[in-house]
This record gives structure tokens, sequence and C-alpha cells, in this order.
């Protein structure tokens, strides 16, 4: 089956590596999928919190352009997820808004009929693949490398049905399956808080700090991620978040580089290059002879 | 000295506040609420909240529309849901945030030069003519009205995401942008026909 594949909007800027591994995991594991023709945004939070109305019309134009030619979609980044997944309740639960959608899409020469699921890869990978299939064809082991699964809020709450909405373990099953180890990690649900570094910086940073530190001192050598703005924010102002209270050095990477190194990817075709901590000492370190 | 008194009047109350917010879509349960404050305890922002989470429900279904709009948990509120998938009464804490979010917006309620609501108009905006988000001019328009020191103070970071390759300069847009325009006119028609 080829599954519709949506990437969003993060994942052609900041979360670029995210693509790039994402897609060399699909290749290696022989996932077929074919991108959304001329898919928009999805209205993200922001929309949401300005005209909710206006951002089930917008997500809804990729669940029917989606629909045309298949019958799931991988969702990577978690705003889109979750938009998407809200979408799709709430044209359910309520007429008006059913309404409103049926007929802006018909202004554009689109139908939506509900027949599509919206799925995130780490759910793909686990239960279409599965971590038997995945050790089968590891080329490069992790070697025990030490990893905090950080999952953020919009993957696990609150429409996923794949893993638990406070202590999801999917993360952890991929990465063990590729020769890593997760170490205890009781924040992985918790707000990185978003956007909020932006708009009230010393709050972002406080919530930033509590994540990274909680994961260095818990034993991480590298925190894995599935959001663009959770790895974002805990990469790029990590710094920050350290002069502010006191310093932590913890690369953050994506679940899926992570993944796709060790399927024999190379490192520059996965984004490792992207990141502004270095990843090279800890990889060194634990003898992981990555391409 | 300035002196307030601390308890509040049935007289503040405004019942037409009261009603919208509980015929609200998604907020029909907030009359359910049991005041139990599991959803504050879960809250990863409510040790900043002036009224936490247990609080603003129980205020604004009871119309206390000056203490609900003008306060910064309206604001705090990052959506990660914490609050919703934990409550005993399945009330959409979350989504009730959002409609105080919208109606604080509305009602222009929030200091000059704020970032949230910028940004909010600045992403509608770019959606409408692009129909796709370029993170790189969202930032800058964002920081262009907001704080130009804030825009220097992230040069930094700026010149590091360049380098690495993760702030395109190229605008990145749909290729049939006209269909934006008629998706987004066809929902204002209908919400005004429909008076929603």
């Amino acid at each position: 089956m080829k599954y519709a594949y949506y990437p969003g909007c993060s994942l052609r800027g900041t979360g670029r590596a995210y693509e790039e591994s994402l897609l060399a995991v699909f290749r290696a594991l022989e996932v077929e999928v074919e991108e959304i023709d001329d898919w928009n945004c999805c209205g993200a939070t922001t929309y949401m919190s300005v005209d909710e109305l206006t951002s089930y019309a917008l997500a809804s134009r990729n669940l029917a352009l989606a629909e045309r030619d298949h019958s799931e979609i991988i969702a990577p980044c978690a705003a889109c997820y979750l938009v998407l997944n809200k979408t799709q309740h709430y044209i359910r639960d309520y007429p008006d808004i059913k309404l409103v959608v049926t007929r802006a899409l018909d202004a554009i020469g689109l139908k939506y009929h509900d027949k599509v699921r919206v799925r995130h890869p780490l759910d793909v990978l686990l239960n279409d693949v599965g971590p038997k299939a995945i050790a089968a064809k590891v080329k490069v082991p992790l070697n025990g490398l030490k990893i905090a699964p950080y999952y953020g809020c919009q993957i696990v709450r609150p429409y996923s049905t794949f893993d638990d909405q406070g202590d999801p373990t999917s993360m952890e099953r991929l990465l063990e399956a590729c020769g890593a180890k997760t170490v205890h990690y009781p924040l992985k649900t918790t707000c990185c808080g978003g956007s909020q570094k932006g708009t009230l910086p010393e709050v972002g940073l406080d919530l930033i700090h509590y994540l990274l530190s909680e994961a260095q001192k818990n034993g991480a050598e590298v925190i894995t991620t599935v959001c663009p703005l959770c790895q974002f924010n805990l990469e790029s102002f990590q710094k920050e978040a350290g002069d502010r209270h006191h310093p932590t050095a913890v690369p953050v990477l994506y679940f899926s580089q992570l993944l796709a190194l060790a399927l024999g990817a190379p490192a520059d075709a996965i984004g490792l290059q992207r990141g502004f901590v270095p990843i090279g000492p800890v990889f060194a370190n634990k003898e992981i002879a990555y391409a | 000295m300035e002196l307030k008194r601390t308890v509040k009047f049935e007289a503040d109350r405004d019942p037409e506040f009261a009603r919208w917010i509980s015929h609200t879509v998604g907020g029909e349960r907030i009359r359910h609420c049991l005041q139990c404050g599991l959803c504050s305890g879960k809250c990863p922002l409510s040790l900043y909240m002036d009224y936490t989470p247990r609080r603003l429900m129980h205020l604004s279904r009871e119309g206390f529309k000056e203490e609900v709009l003008g306060s910064s948990s309206i604001w705090l509120c990052t959506a990660c849901y914490a609050c919703m998938v934990n409550c005993p009464k399945s009330i959409n804490v979350t989504h009730l945030l959002y409609a105080l979010k919208q109606r604080a917006i509305e009602e222009r309620r929030y200091p000059r030069r704020f970032a949230i609501p910028v940004m909010a108009r600045q992403f509608s905006d770019m959606v409408r003519g692009s129909g796709r988000i370029t993170e790189s001019w969202l930032i800058l328009r964002v920081f262009l009205r907001t704080s130009i020191w804030r825009l220097l103070g992230m040069s930094g970071l700026g010149l590091k995401l360049l380098r690495t390759g993760r702030m395109p300069i190229k605008r990145e847009r749909i290729q049939r942008r006209a269909e934006m325009e008629k998706l987004l006119d066809s929902v204002a028609a209908t919400r005004k026909e429909l008076a929603i």
C-alpha cells in the first residue's frame, strides 16, 4: 500500500532534517509514500486560536486531496497530525462545521468523504513495519547509545490511538530495535512551551531548561524528538536556557535521524550536519561507525 | 495605597458571557466541572498563571468576564492538552482556552505590540496569500511589528539557521493559490449565513 505523505511547512524549513531522515527510513524499509498534490498549511496551533472554522476548512482541503488516491496519510509534524485529526473529529461531531467545510471544498471542486486515516510515522513504523523487521535491517547498531525519548504534547494528546497519552513507549521500542538504550525520562510528554519562547520568552526558557536538565541528569547522551517545534526549542535555545539556569549540552535529534543512521544512510543525507550541538563526539565515544 | 474589594459580587457577573462560553463549540460540558483541580495540577504553565485552569473554568461559567479576559492564563496556554485528557468529566479545557483567546483577540484585550495576536494575524495573512508558511519570513514579520531589538538579538540564531540550510529565503507557495481565496471566502460567507 502507498501512503499519502503530508510534510507540512516546518519540514521544508527549520525541520528539514526530519524530512530528509524520515524519507531515508521509508526508503530503507520499503514504505512507499507519495506527497499530497499541492498540499497547503494545516493552520497549526496559531490559526486554530484566531479562527477555528477557517482552520477546519484549510485542513480539510488536504484531507480531500489525499482521499482521492489514498486511504492513509502519514503526518510527521505534531501540529499537522493534531490538526488533521481534530478536523476529522469536529466534522463528525458538529453539523455546522461539516456544512462550512463541505461548502468551502465545493467552491474549489473537492469532496471529503471521511474515508482517510491520519497516522503518525511512529505508528506506521511500529505497527505496519514492526521492530523485528527493522532490527533485521540494521547495518550500524547504535551500541547502547543512551537516549531520552521526548514526545512532547500533540502527537500523544488528545487524539492519538496508537500509544499511551502520558507514558508512550513507541519511540523506545523502535530505537531499542536499533541497539540503543533509553533512559528513564518522566518528562517525556511535558510541554516544551511551543511558540512561547517567541512570545513570553522567560516562561519558554524555563520549560526548555527543565526538559534538558532532566535528560542530562538521567544520563541521556542524546534527546530524540518527533516534533519540529520541540526539536527547534530544545536545540536552538539550549545556550540561552543554560545561561538563565545552569548549562547543559545535549544534542537533540529527530528519532528518524537515528533510525536512518542505523539503517545505513549516510550522515550528510539525513541532516546530521544541520544540528547546533555537535553529535560527532557522542557517536565516536560509542564507537558508532556510521557512513 | 489602593484598596480593592477582594470578594466578587453577584452584580459583577455578565450573564451573556456565561451563556456564550457554555455554548461555544467544544465547550458544552463546562457546566459539568467538579472543580477537582486535575487540570491545574497537570498544567505545565499553571505555576505562572494568575487564574489557574480550574479557576478559569469556574469564573467563566459564572460570567466573570473581566477577570477571565484580563487573565494572563489565556496567553500562557500552549495547547498541550494535558488538562483535557485528564479531566474526569471530559471537559474540553484546551478548546475552552482557545475560545477565550479568540474572544480576547476579538475584543483587543492585550498590551500594545503583544506578540501573540500579531503572530496570529501574520500567520493567517501568509496562509491566505501563499497557502503555506515560510517560517523565516513569518518570524521576521512578527518581530518587525513587535520588537526590533529582539530581532537584532536573534541575528546570531538566524545566521546559524542560514548556515545549516534551515532557513530558506525562498517563499513556499502552493500552485493553485486562487483556491485559498475561494476556500476562505466560502467559509466567511457560510459563517455569516449561519451566524456562527
